[in-house]
């Protein structure tokens, strides 16, 4: 039962794949479309991240670009430091083969690496004094850390400064989808262990969670490692898609922006989120054509959505395969399908 | 629970998202008919061949939407125009297509990634350098022209390694000459002694000009006293105003963007500081006295491409006021002259179909007059040697200063 459900998640994720790659490769698809794909796995993976500090465990984070911005520029560093030599390096080596191009792969997927385990070291640095505060005053220590961190970047020269850090185009659309259905399964998985009990525990009532014992400040910080990790992976991945790194790219505005794809999706909904990120990327390229209206639709759209689904698209709930609660019971008809 | 209302909901937000993605898709289709803004030309068909497809990818929202808009009202007259005298190369008319980038470095590599698909000959703007530098290596990549109004950053043409960017072109000069201007002027038309210098430590825009006015100033033998550092955004500048009125400079330069800088001057007179204040293009915008107030801004003056009182201008200026019901600044004349500059390479090229003859003709544009006077592109930077302006604001008006050209 339980391996017929991964296998039909997986086949359809593999449809998409495929199916996404059948019309680039034949042309149908524009890059813009391809680009579009890439910014929603980008946001995926953000929304994930952010889910998991704000939705699962109840911390108000609203740095979440702050993360983003440093995992973005580790790897950019790591790609133009180490980017030259180490292809020079594989040609000398192998030649002009397919064995170079695989090398220079999975060095591309180290730099992603490096700026995942980048933000998740800052994650926990600021995580560890910041998370005894609560509320209020957690989302505000997380802005004030996104904006040091956008000065910080600007003001430093050998990163570029204001002018940015160009990095050239090495991962694709099918690197980035992915890495954003590993992302997906490992939160998935996460919230569904014993950690992300607790997690889910401090968020309900961080005393009682305490007084069963749960130790609240490590779980918290475990959360905000993770969440600022899943940042630093899609940082990464920006950076090795959009040509250029810029601080003012990662703004409070984005942080913003992140945080309303996690409560439109629904806070604590693994698929609310994937939904949310997918919805508010795709709304602002489809109304692209339309430059005096865009942001003024996306508002609007966002102030009826608060009205009529204040807990977002999918609430708390996740989307269900159709036939797994059907099975389970017939008695309340049609509930099992969809939440 | 309210399942059977929670999943109607759900289905109808998913097909929400699915007819998004199909219009996704639907956009991407190859135009065969001009998609949208296609200018009216007198009614009739076209005489022959097809539309030349143009993109703008401007700043029409975010923090500077002012300098996007006026670039793009410049560059549709300008087609326009055209269009109407039936076009070029017998009878193609030019198409269109705006993108915004919201401002913004990310959004300007997605607007210039939607534009190329839309299989676009050359693309104008962005206004800004950072939303530039988003653009470069896709441009290169694709082999499409990239002409900038008003992107003065010597690094969009020119890389660190000393190498040209070959597909990106201006239509205006770069930052070190208006700091050079400012300077000059400060020096021989204010005889300046001393000066103090704030700039905007998150533009590149604003540092480059603070360093070239340092370097021009300090080389003819004069000190600058004071050079305080602030952050695009912010609104308290008493703090370093109050440190600059320490040490008493004649005149100061403040070489960032008219929102920022119009908080400055309305804070440096409240202080007392009557000193001129000085500033570069990026004052050039109608906000400025409003954010100001017009008495604070009597005594300053910016560094401009362009004067719109101006007597050779005025043939555009009445068209300008005719088509959009303001008077123009800056930005318009630089987004036209860019357009005139894309008219005249592709004239010259004798057609689009090959990128790089039109990039061959752009770079030997030669001795070309635009709007904002005689201007030559130089092949080795892609840069044009023109002369820049001083204008002065009396009473919230801004008035032609003096000429400055390049030494």
């Amino acid at each position: 039962m339980r391996w017929t459900k991964y296998l039909i998640w997986l086949t359809a994720a593999a449809a998409v794949y495929g199916i996404v790659y059948l019309l680039a490769h034949v042309g149908i698809v524009s890059r813009f479309f391809l680009l579009t794909m890439v910014q929603i796995c980008i946001y995926i993976i953000m929304a994930l991240g952010l889910n998991l500090i704000t939705g699962f465990t109840g911390q108000l984070s609203i740095g979440h670009a702050g993360f983003m911005s440093i995992g973005a520029y580790a790897t950019g560093i790591f790609v133009v430091t180490f980017g030259k030599p180490v292809s020079a390096a594989l040609t000398e080596l192998w030649g002009d083969r397919g064995v170079t191009d695989v090398a220079y792969y999975i060095f591309i997927l180290t730099s992603l690496a490096v700026g995942a385990l980048a933000a998740a070291l800052f994650g926990l640095l600021l995580g560890l004094p910041t998370l005894r505060l609560r509320g209020d005053y957690l989302a505000i220590a997380t802005i004030g850390f996104g904006e040091i961190v956008r000065i910080v970047l600007l003001n430093t020269k050998a990163l570029g400064g204001a002018s940015g850090l160009p990095v050239k185009q090495s991962v694709d659309w099918a690197t980035a989808y992915w890495l954003m259905l590993l992302s997906v399964v490992l939160v998935y998985n996460f919230v569904n262990s014993s950690h992300g009990r607790a997690c889910i525990s401090i968020r309900e009532n961080e005393i009682a969670a305490e007084t069963m014992g749960i130790n609240t400040t490590k779980y918290k910080v475990m959360a905000f490692a993770l969440g600022a990790c899943f940042a630093g992976l899609a940082g990464g991945i920006y950076a090795n898609h959009m040509y250029l790194v810029h601080p003012n790219s990662f703004g409070f505005l984005k942080s913003f922006e992140i945080l309303v794809m996690v409560v439109l999706g629904g806070l604590g909904s693994v698929t609310g989120c994937i939904l949310g990120a997918a919805v508010m990327t795709i709304m602002n390229n489809v109304l692209a054509p339309f430059p005096e209206l865009r942001m003024i639709i996306i508002s609007v759209l966002l102030v009826v959505m608060m009205i009529f689904r204040p807990n977002g698209l999918m609430g708390a709930t996740e989307l269900r395969l159709p036939f797994r609660r059907a099975s389970a019971t017939g008695a309340e008809e049609g509930s099992g399908h969809d939440l | 629970m309210n399942s059977r209302k929670k999943r109607t909901l759900c289905t109808l937000m998913l097909l929400l998202c699915g007819a998004l993605i199909l219009a996704g898709c639907g956009t991407t289709t190859p135009p065969a008919q001009p998609s949208g803004n296609t200018p009216a030309a007198g009614g009739g068909e076209p005489a022959a061949g097809e539309p030349i497809n143009v993109g703008f990818n401007l700043e029409l929202t975010g923090s500077s939407a002012e300098f996007g808009l006026s670039g793009q009202n410049g560059m549709k007259l300008a087609f326009d125009k055209v269009n109407a005298e039936g076009g070029v190369l017998d009878g193609r008319l030019f198409n269109y297509i705006s993108a915004d980038n919201k401002s913004e470095a990310g959004e300007a590599t997605s607007a210039t990634t939607r534009l190329v698909g839309e299989n676009v000959v050359a693309i104008l703007g962005p206004m800004t350098t950072a939303a530039v530098l988003g653009s470069i290596q896709l441009v290169t990549d694709n082999s499409v022209v990239l002409i900038t109004p008003s992107g003065t950053n010597a690094r969009l043409t020119i890389n660190e390694d000393g190498t040209l960017n070959p597909w990106i072109f201006r239509a205006c000069f770069i930052d070190p000459f208006q700091g050079e201007v400012a300077a000059n002027f400060a020096l021989d038309a204010l005889g300046a002694q001393t000066a103090a210098i704030a700039y905007d430590i998150v533009g590149d825009y604003s540092v480059g000009l603070a360093e070239s006015f340092k370097t021009t100033f300090e080389a003819a033998g004069k000190t600058v006293v004071s050079e305080e550092r602030f952050s695009a955004g912010d609104t308290d500048f008493r703090p370093i105003i109050e440190n600059i009125k320490a040490t008493n400079p004649d005149v100061i330069f403040v070489p960032a963007y008219y929102n920022d800088d119009g908080r400055f001057v309305a804070q440096a007179r409240d202080a007392g500081l009557t000193v001129p204040i000085l500033g570069g293009d990026g004052w050039g915008s109608g906000d400025m006295v409003g954010i100001a107030g017009a008495e604070n801004m009597n005594n300053t003056y910016y560094v401009d491409f362009v004067s719109i009182d101006d007597p050779s201008l005025a043939e555009f200026v009445s068209e300008y006021e005719a088509a959009y019901g303001r008077a123009p600044d800056g930005f318009s004349v630089l987004g036209y002259d860019s357009a005139l500059m894309l008219i005249e390479a592709v004239k010259k090229a004798g057609g689009i179909e090959d990128p790089e003859a039109l990039r061959a003709a752009l770079e030997n544009l030669g001795e070309f007059t635009g709007v904002s006077g005689t201007m030559s592109i130089d092949p080795e930077t892609h840069n044009p040697a023109k002369s820049a302006v001083i204008l002065e604001f009396v009473d919230g008006v801004k008035v032609f200063k003096q000429k400055v050209d390049p030494k």
